[in-house]
């Protein structure tokens, strides 16, 4: 789940893979009215890091993709 | 050897597996510190398990030096100590601090090789930030680590080899290549050629990918100028406007993704916080840490391999990653191994073929003159080449680092390590002064982001 | 051959604010700045513009200082971000409470109000805060301010009025001849003439008194801070604590976390200074027991500066004990950048005018033992003596 909304993703893939898959983007830019959907794929960019629900913090392209969970692309409403 | 002061490699790419091969063949126990999930960098990059592909789809022509490396990782495994997915999020004399998922620890080194890798160059495009568009790079590892391509009709732009190999890539997997768009023109000069031929395999490569491409109808453009990337009301690309360069009719190309990348950029943090010193390299347009032929650094007990001393491709990175290991130990005991010599030889003899890359794709500077004020530069802090433009005029500062203090430009998450070479082009430009003179951003720790949660608690000896 | 009235050494926020305020008195002024204005301690700090929880020898200045703040646009050009989002000020105990009440009466007498609350009080009017706090103590016109913008902006806006702003420009000597004083530039023959000479040289400002015989001892610091990713409004009022230590403040507008506490290590010679990890991670740690819901929010970035440090947490700040004509200006002790616009504005005055209305009691020199007050007339027993509690450094 990301937001309340349900995501699919195979095994093995990451967190950016599966949620560009089904959204085609995967957090709002904090600026601008725009949405961000990675960039880079391998840590550099920094351009794609979300919240667990529990409010730990996730790069979405350097983090699998686990059964049952669920983030969010503003968790405790910190994120702006 | 058990208190023999540590010594530590940061990178499990070409460059540091080399450094830590030559190491254990020396009888030493190395600590090898990487964020990847597993061995190989980004061009040996290796998919999770279940999408486990095999060599040959995965590398391809590389398919024998990427199970080379994989195996000899395997063999090294039992005499390393290795640390994956864990990041040098600072470094004092003498102690790196390490984090690893939400757990930090301090590393003690006495030695250290830096292996640390590059990352896709960018030159911004008005709209470049939008969902769909990737660097180069990304396209590849979603491909390779992801089993998955960036779209279905993929537009390639930028300048440099990597854009052919992609290219090439997407085209297997089953995706329909747009069109690569070429910022250079690299088949103009004939006089280029001896110095390309002297690459050898990978010029044969190269050449090999071009005539698949240009064999299979996918357009090659070169001397492109982009002018725009196109987006629909979803917000996700759909397009990019180009124009060939000093000419007027612009094209517009449909696409549902798009890959950019301008060569690479060395990853030079790390070795910036240790206090390496750093040289501007005109050829490469960079700054680079400044290293003698073997890697060692004007820091005493450092030394550095591979692209993030200098961008030049993973077979070189290896050579480097040895030599800077046999440095290593020849300053320990004091005597020189005798293979270094041919190790050297053999990167001075691919000096001429690097040479000749970096002339032919050099870096598109007059595109930083040309984009158009309310294009991003920044795309953490969603800052605007205009705002830029404007800080630089009113403030009449060039300092690259003036220029960040005023306008927010490298402040975000990445730390400019996305914009800075295009934003340091474009200073210059607005200020009408040489490169040289604006300098470079500094590192600062943390390294890359990290929660105060992390650095507070999880203090973890077990990493 | 060209005398000015002023000479400036140091182009941090304070000697900014002098070359534009010597200027306003339409004195000829030059400044001297070794690097670019604002580039040490004025440029890096903290960036907090507060007046509670100052030793009272400074709140006439921080009083002085916080109009300016309130009138930069027209002053400078530029609002150099500045924002009255308040400073809190948390106790931890029964006895802070008790300190936190004293600091209101004498707040108070200059004019500063300051709201205290209690336990209770401070669970309902901040929620975000830690629940292991006894009560706190509001300025609420205290604030922030974008201390990369802000000596930038006062330098631009002298020179604008004819101020001769001199950066990358690195003094080595000056001396006082029959003629004035005499200011020896690196790389230049021929020395700067000026009649008045302002010493506002931060962490070297001890360095350039010694040149004159005023000698006195600083230290240097180099107060550890970080930055986080921006976040949704969180925090409203400036953070900070009694006794010292942790500082916290959300940059207004761009919402990134700004907090520090500690310090790094500063050379003061290599002009280098640097954050310390462990430094950083205790900070960390102290953030989130101020503010727990940053516990998971992104730190991007540390960073330090070199910053003069006196040996009793107060700036020096007056005229020379010995030489006429001559004014220091240093030693702000990780506290000056909320300072530094009435710094200015006082130095200009008794350079040029003779006299300044606002009280510097406290600050001269002279309250070191072995540099001479000949001004003296009371034994050095009732000088006012700096009580070391209530003034943490938490502006840098």
């Amino acid at each position: 789940m990301v937001d309340g909304r349900r995501f699919s993703a195979h095994q093995g893939e990451t967190v950016l893979t599966a949620l560009n898959t089904e959204f085609g983007h995967i957090r709002d830019f904090e600026f601008r009215d725009e949405k961000r959907a990675g960039f880079c794929y391998m840590g550099a960019c920094q351009d794609c890091w979300l919240w667990t629900d529990s409010g730990e913090r996730i790069r979405a392209c350097s983090s699998l993709v686990k059964d049952g969970m669920c983030l969010s692309t503003d968790a405790l409403g910190l994120g702006r | 050897m058990r208190d023999e002061p540590p010594i530590v490699v940061v990178g499990a790419g070409p460059a540091g597996v080399s450094a830590a091969r030559t190491l254990v063949g020396a009888g030493h126990r190395p600590i090898l510190v990487d964020e990847g999930m597993f061995p190989g960098g980004q061009v040996f990059r290796r998919p999770p398990s279940p999408l486990q592909q095999s060599d040959e789809k995965l590398y391809g022509f590389d398919a024998r030096r990427a199970r080379r490396l994989h195996d000899e990782f395997a063999a090294l495994l039992p005499s390393i100590v290795y640390h994956a997915e864990t990041m040098v999020w600072a470094v004092e004399s003498n102690l790196l601090h390490l984090a690893r998922g939400d757990k930090t620890t301090c590393q003690p080194w006495k030695r250290l090789i830096l292996a640390t890798g590059a990352m896709d160059r960018i030159v911004p495009t008005n709209g470049w930030t939008a969902p769909g568009v990737v660097t180069l790079g990304a396209a590849q590892i979603a491909l390779k680590a992801q089993a998955s391509i960036i779209g279905k009709s993929v537009i390639f732009l930028g300048s440099g080899p990597l854009l052919y190999l992609v290219a090439y890539q997407y085209a297997r997997a089953g995706a329909r290549v747009v069109a690569v768009l070429e910022a250079g023109r690299p088949f103009q000069r004939f006089s280029d050629l001896p110095a390309l031929a002297s690459g050898g395999a990978t010029f044969a490569r190269g050449v090999f990918y071009i005539a698949w491409l240009k064999a299979h109808g996918v357009p090659i453009k070169t001397g492109i100028e982009p002018l725009e990337i196109l987006h629909g009301s979803d917000g996700r690309t759909n397009g990019l406007r180009y124009r060939r360069k000093g000419q007027g009719r612009e094209t517009i190309l449909s696409c549902d993704a798009l890959a950019i990348g301008y060569g690479l950029k060395s990853e030079t943090q790390l070795a910036d916080l240790l206090g390496v010193d750093f040289h501007f390299d005109p050829q490469q347009r960079q700054w680079l840490p400044t290293t003698d032929l073997d890697g060692r650094s004007c820091v005493d007990g450092v030394y550095l391999a591979g692209d993030g001393v200098s961008i030049r491709g993973n077979q070189i990175a290896a050579i480097a990653g040895e030599l800077a290991a046999l440095a290593l130990l020849s300053d320990m005991n004091g005597s020189e191994a005798p293979q270094a010599g041919s190790l050297r030889r053999e990167i001075s003899r691919a000096r001429r073929f690097r040479r000749a890359l970096d002339s032919v794709f050099a870096f598109p500077t007059d595109q930083l003159k040309t984009l158009p004020d309310e294009a991003l530069i920044c795309r953490c802090e969603g800052l605007t080449a205009g705002a830029v433009r404007d800080v630089v005029g009113l403030s009449g500062e060039s300092d690259i680092n003036r220029v960040k203090a005023f306008s927010r430009l490298g402040m975000g998450r990445c730390q400019g390590r996305v914009c800075g070479p295009a934003a340091a082009e474009l200073i210059a430009a607005a200020a009408s002064t040489d490169i040289l003179h604006v300098g470079r951003l500094r590192g600062q720790a943390p390294l890359k982001p990290i929660a105060l949660a992390t650095l507070a608690g999880g203090r973890d000896e077990g990493i | 051959m060209k005398v000015f009235d002023l000479a400036i050494i140091g182009g941090g926020l304070a000697g900014c604010s002098t070359a534009l305020h010597a200027r306003k008195k339409g004195a000829s002024v030059i400044l001297l700045e070794r690097g670019r204005c604002g580039g040490q301690a004025s440029g890096v700090n903290y960036g907090g513009v507060r007046q509670q929880g100052r030793h009272p020898a400074e709140l006439p200045l921080a009083r002085r200082s916080r109009g300016i703040w309130g009138n930069l646009y027209a002053l400078v050009g530029c609002d150099c971000e500045f924002i009255a989002t308040g400073h809190l000020k948390l106790a931890r105990n029964d006895g802070d409470m008790v300190d936190l009440v004293a600091h209101q009466a004498i707040a108070a007498d200059h004019g500063i109000t300051i709201e205290l609350f209690d336990r209770a009080d401070l669970r309902r009017r901040f929620p975000y805060i830690g629940d292991r706090f006894y009560g706190a103590s509001l300025c609420a016109e205290d604030g922030q301010a974008n201390p990369r913008l802000a000596a930038p902006a006062f330098a631009r806006a002298a020179r604008q009025l004819g101020a001769q702003v001199q950066e990358e420009c690195p003094v080595e000597h000056a001396v006082l001849s029959p003629f004035g004083f005499e200011i020896h530039v690196t790389g230049q023959d021929t020395p700067i003439r000026a009649h008045r000479l302002v010493n506002t040289a931060g962490a070297w400002g001890a360095n350039v008194a010694g040149w004159f015989g005023d000698s006195v001892r600083e230290e240097v610091m180099a107060p550890n801070m970080c930055v986080t990713e921006p976040i949704a409004p969180l925090i409203g009022p400036n953070l900070g604590i009694c006794g010292g230590g942790i500082y916290i403040r959300q940059a207004s507008g761009h919402g990134s976390i700004i907090f520090g506490s500690g310090v790094g290590t500063a050379d003061r010679d290599a002009l280098r200074a640097r954050p310390l990890a462990a430094v950083t991670m205790d900070a960390a740690k102290a953030a989130i027991d101020m503010v727990p819901a940053l516990a998971n929010v992104l730190v991007v970035r540390s960073w330090t500066g070199i910053e003069g440090r006196m040996s009793d947490n107060l700036p020096v700040v007056g005229p020379s004990p010995t030489v006429p004509n001559l004014y220091h200006a240093f030693g702000f002790s990780g506290h000056g950048f909320q300072l530094g616009p009435a710094v200015g504005a006082v130095l200009a005055e008794l350079a040029i005018d003779g006299g300044s209305p606002t009280c510097l009691a406290g600050l001269s020199m002279t309250r070191f033992a072995g540099v001479p007050d000949p001004a003296a007339t009371s034994p050095p027993a009732n000088k006012v003596q700096p009580k070391g509690k209530g003034n943490d450094t938490d502006e840098k």
